[in-house]
């Protein structure tokens, strides 16, 4: 006993666009090694991209998918059985506000038969108890709850919604009162992030036992919206200081994540942990792809999951394979020792910002853009007229931020 | 308006003891992923991989087995020294506490 390594429980990687992961090894190859020792552990389901919110950074494309082209219950229904069948252990159900689908219940009730672990995420508003209880019913595990800020005021203006935080504690105190476990999730940005401190202590008295201080990434509407959301780089290391110190007085009774902006970070983040690796996203409409903002890199083709299997899509699809492991990559990563930490980056920002999604990502130092990637953080962030919001609406980001008058 | 619930008081950090009596929460699952050819355990946005000796110890988490009867029998079972044995599992089972895929038996 006293010659096992003391370190008996490590931790997978839960790739979330931007989380930092433990860098932990690829998983041991199980009996089928052409399925599951591949296979994506989690699996990003937007169910829907209506939504009753309007929050200026959602993660959405700016181009919504409608309402008349999502899946169907049977649908999705069938998704979550190949799923399991795959090998994914966890699946995100998101949206837009994924509670929209009023088969939702039907939608859980397959994944939980199958054996996959059910995170509900959503922003609240339009749940009700009944609705909840009949969740958790039907299999739910957690719930993630999205807060726009802790001032009520604010929060209604961020997300454009009238009396969104009343609610919001209404159903944390449903979750904790079906047993549930509770994540709050805190988008943080410019306007928000000096209350990253109430945040936490109100996750706290909300029972939860995880919190997400996940600042803003400047993708799809955040990127429209950046000149408003962006916070200085003073800000952010307060920030950073005020979550280690949450940290430390809430050790054992709340976890905190924290999902930093690159603008200010020195390596690039580690995206979805590298492509095509751990995780899988599915559009309402059914589109399968390696991470929620592939779509932004023109040219690549992406599979429906009415048209091939899911297997199928992971193992060989083009979208899938361009950019998985590391032979893909151009100088500097090709040579760099930290490949297989980071992989380059992000490719959809890569893209964005070069043209080319196998460029290094101009997060990273080592990109010849780096340094006038960040130049605009710092410009951006330290202008004393912020824009306003261009809210997130169907076409509504075809309108740029009008001028800069905010007053 | 939606009614505010009275406010609770903060919970605070579990120190585990040896006679502390540990249970995963109804939400925390350790199951075999016969796929991987491993075993898990799924917790809220997180997988966990356990080795042989924290399945042996999680499995006898059942909320009836202080801390120190759990290490006596796998100190018995491996014939290692208990005291060993018991530090060893005293600091896996605070961590775990922390991550929150163990609680306190009620």
């Amino acid at each position: 006993m006293n010659e096992i390594a003391p370190t008996h429980v490590t931790e997978s990687a839960m790739p979330v666009c931007a989380r930092v992961a433990d860098g932990s090894p690829a998983p041991d190859p199980g009996p089928d090694p052409a399925l599951c020792a591949r296979a994506p552990i989690g699996m990003l389901c937007e169910l829907t991209h209506r939504c009753p919110l309007q929050c200026p950074y959602c993660s959405n494309p700016v181009e919504l998918e409608r309402a008349n082209v999502e899946l169907t219950t049977a649908e999705w229904q069938d998704v979550m059985r190949q799923a399991a069948t795959l090998g994914v252990l966890q699946i995100h159900l998101s949206g837009g506000e994924p509670t929209a689908r009023k088969d939702l219940e039907d939608i859980v009730k397959v994944a939980a038969e199958v054996g996959l672990y059910t995170n509900l995420i959503t922003a609240g508003v339009t749940l009700t108890r009944d609705r909840l209880a009949r969740l958790v019913e039907a299999g739910l595990d957690h719930v993630q709850l999205s807060v726009q800020d802790v001032d009520p005021e604010n929060a209604d203006r961020i997300a454009a919604y009238k009396g969104g935080m009343a609610k919001k504690i209404e159903v944390a105190g449903w979750v904790k009162e079906n047993g549930l476990p509770l994540t709050i999730n805190c988008p943080i940005h410019r306007q928000n992030i000096h209350n990253v401190p109430r945040m936490i202590d109100f996750a706290v008295e909300m029972g939860a036992g995880r919190v997400e201080i996940a600042h803003v990434q400047y993708y799809a509407w955040a990127l429209v919206n950046r000149a408003a959301l962006m916070p200085t780089r003073e800000a952010f290391m307060t920030a950073a200081k005020q979550v280690e110190e949450a940290r430390e007085k809430y050790k054992g009774v709340i976890v905190i994540d924290a999902i930093v902006p690159d603008y200010y970070a020195k390596f690039p983040k580690p995206c979805m942990g590298g492509w095509a690796r751990g995780i899988v996203n599915i559009t309402p409409s059914g589109r399968v792809l390696p991470c929620h903002a592939a779509e932004s890199i023109k040219g690549l083709p992406f599979d429906n999951i009415k048209d091939r299997p899911l297997a199928d899509i992971w193992l060989n699809a083009e979208a899938f394979q361009k950019y998985r492991g590391t032979s893909w990559m151009k100088e500097p990563c090709r040579s760099c020792p930290r490949k297989e930490i980071d992989y380059g980056g992000c490719r959809c920002q890569a893209f964005a910002l070069t043209g080319d999604a196998a460029n290094t990502d101009p997060a990273c130092s080592l990109s010849p853009l780096h340094a006038q990637w960040q130049a605009v953080a710092e410009v951006e962030s330290h202008n004393p007229n912020v824009p306003e919001f261009v809210y997130r609406r169907v076409g509504g980001a075809a309108k740029k931020p009008e001028t800069h008058n905010a007053s | 308006m939606a009614e505010t619930p009275a406010p609770k008081t903060v919970p605070t950090r579990l120190i585990v003891a040896a006679d502390t009596c540990l249970v995963m929460p109804r939400h925390i699952k350790l199951r075999h992923d016969p796929g991987r050819g491993r075993w898990i355990i799924l917790a809220p946005e997180r997988v966990f991989n356990p080795d042989e000796t924290a399945v042996e110890v999680l499995q006898r988490c059942d909320g009836q087995r202080s801390v120190s009867m759990i290490a006596e029998a796998l100190s018995q079972e491996y014939q290692a020294p208990l005291e060993v044995v018991l530090n060893d599992i005293l600091e896996m089972l605070q961590d775990l506490t922390d991550k929150g895929v163990l609680v306190k038996a009620q």
